[in-house]
């Protein structure tokens, strides 16, 4: 009993970080109606600037914050300088500006830092907090930080002006304009908080998947998922679905299937949701009126 | 001198031209009405002047040149616009749609009693001030878009088929309204309708376009015993 719950514990903190960049894919998913295949890669390039940050001597806070900034403007100009000349282009091409910067992150990194595997530090103690059998203090720091996010997130679309200015712009943008809303910076404004919450996902899951150039791979599906899960156009539903994804991967993985096969559990869920209900658990399903 | 004016305005959907030189004005403080038949080019005639498609010709705004600029910044000049289909926005609820219509102004305090005044108007919108905008009625709807546009405390109101789908009674109340606003508060309102009866009545002036020209333009009483327009518009 204590192996499964221990099991279920650590799923909901690799959950977490899922849910995280579920959160990153949906936000921008609302504003492009496009799923962005660049997102994990986004979030790993950030982490390797907070590795080099605290290999240079910094403090690890002081180093996750200067990330999460310079990840929100790194997202910013990549809206201003690659999305936006592509913005009333079909599909497919912006599909694969997507892909294309998937590959250029990724082998930038990988030129940059080599491909060699490294570790990356948590801030949290050695010991397990609060003496628990269950989970180690990484996991329920990663938990604590990944609630964090998504509370501060939470008031900032709910409560703000600036906030309620940019659910407006994901769902008209042409009412948007017309009470005078700049559109254009609320998508980019848009990017760069996704690729924010996406680097702290990546620091998060850093320290359990150690530090590569392609670490985020299996990541992002898990995070595809739980997005599909919960409703691509849901925010809330990609929080629910991605602690949802990790406890079931985890379980999964453990007692029915095996580590090795863990990926296509995720696998599983996307064709099993688009099959059964595309809209997810919380979307909203398009009906209209013939 | 006219709040509004534009000479020779020219608007295509792609390559297909829809206005063909358009010149009009509008004073400051009247109301004006622009008439036509379905597919004259009325609501393209608003969106020409909110910059939401291509044009041509020349737009003045209080003097200031606004043809070519953007949508956001010309309602940031004050020139709100009531769009064909409402616009709400739908997930949202009736109180933030209110909101985001003062989304450019830092006068708080009198944002607040702005909210109050319109809850005042329309005694509906504040019932249902925490329910989902898109749950709301046809006619709440319209009520709500012409809200909305108010609280930019706009110059110019442009306010396209604001009788479109309402009950006869609601759209007595809505013109009503238009008139008090117009009058207590100074804002020139630019009215397109299908309604040409109840336009002309509300209106100073009006202007008939038919096929994306301007084909009569002159005071609203003037072109009310129009013979023409008397047989083709408002049926008598």
């Amino acid at each position: 009993m204590d192996a499964f719950i221990h099991q279920v514990l650590s799923g909901l903190a690799t959950g977490g970080i899922y849910a995280s960049l579920a959160l990153a894919l949906v936000m921008i998913y609302q504003v492009t109606r496009l799923v962005n295949f660049a997102q994990g890669e986004m979030a790993m390039f950030s982490t390797y600037i907070a590795w080099s940050l605290i290999n240079a001597g910094m403090g690890y806070w002081p180093a996750f914050l200067l990330t999460v900034l310079f990840a929100f403007a790194v997202g910013v100009v990549i809206e201003r300088v690659v999305i936006r000349p592509v913005e009333n282009a079909p599909v497919l091409a912006i599909v694969v500006v997507f892909i294309a910067l998937l590959v250029i992150l990724n082998s930038a990194t990988g030129w940059i830092y080599s491909y060699t595997i490294k570790t990356f530090p948590s801030p949290f103690p050695k010991e397990p907090l609060f003496g628990n059998k269950y989970m180690s203090s990484h996991e329920l720091g990663a938990i604590g930080v990944t609630l964090v996010v998504l509370v501060l997130l939470y008031v900032f679309f709910r409560f703000t002006p600036l906030g309620l200015a940019m659910r407006a712009v994901a769902q008209n943008p042409e009412s948007s304009r017309l009470v005078g809303i700049r559109v254009g910076w609320m998508l980019a404004l848009g990017w760069g908080l996704a690729a924010a919450v996406g680097a702290v996902a990546g620091m998060m899951i850093a320290p359990i998947v150690y530090l590569d150039p392609n670490m985020m791979g299996g990541i992002l599906l898990y995070a595809f998922a739980a997005a599909l899960l919960g409703g691509i156009d849901s925010p809330g539903g990609a929080v629910i679905g991605g602690f949802a994804v990790g406890v079931l991967e985890n379980v999964l993985g453990a007692y029915v299937i095996g580590n090795d096969l863990k990926l296509s559990v995720a696998l599983g869920l996307i064709i099993g949701v688009l099959l059964v209900r595309p809209s997810g658990l919380f979307g909203k399903v398009n009906v209209s009126r013939v | 001198m006219a709040l509004l004016e534009a000479k020779g305005l020219r608007a295509s959907y792609g390559p297909t031209r829809v206005l063909h030189g358009i010149d009009f004005a509008i004073d400051e403080g009247s109301i004006t009405a622009v008439l036509g038949a379905n597919g004259a080019g009325k609501t393209t005639t608003l969106r020409a002047l909110c910059g939401m498609v291509k044009t041509e010709g020349d737009v003045r705004f209080g003097g200031a040149r606004i043809d070519g600029r953007l949508t956001e910044d010309i309602v940031r000049l004050g020139i709100a616009h009531v769009p064909d289909g409402r616009g709400t926005f739908v997930n949202l609820t009736t109180e933030e749609n209110l909101r985001l219509g003062a989304y450019t102004r830092k006068d708080r305090a009198a944002v607040e009693s702005d909210l109050a005044r319109i809850f005042a108007y329309f005694p509906r919108l504040k019932e249902r001030r925490r329910q989902q905008a898109g749950t709301l009625s046809g006619g709440e709807q319209q009520m709500l878009a012409v809200s909305r546009a108010l609280m930019l405390r706009p110059k110019l109101l442009l306010l396209d088929e604001p009788s479109f789908g309402l009950a006869p009674l609601l759209v007595r109340e809505l013109f009503e309204i238009m008139r008090t606003v117009n009058q207590r508060e100074r804002v020139s309102i630019l009215l397109v309708e299908q309604n040409a009866a109840m336009a002309l009545a509300l209106a100073n002036r009006a202007y008939l376009i038919e096929t994306g020209r301007v084909v009569l333009s002159g005071a609203a009483d003037e072109i009310r015993r129009d013979d023409a327009v008397r047989r083709s518009y408002l049926g008598y």
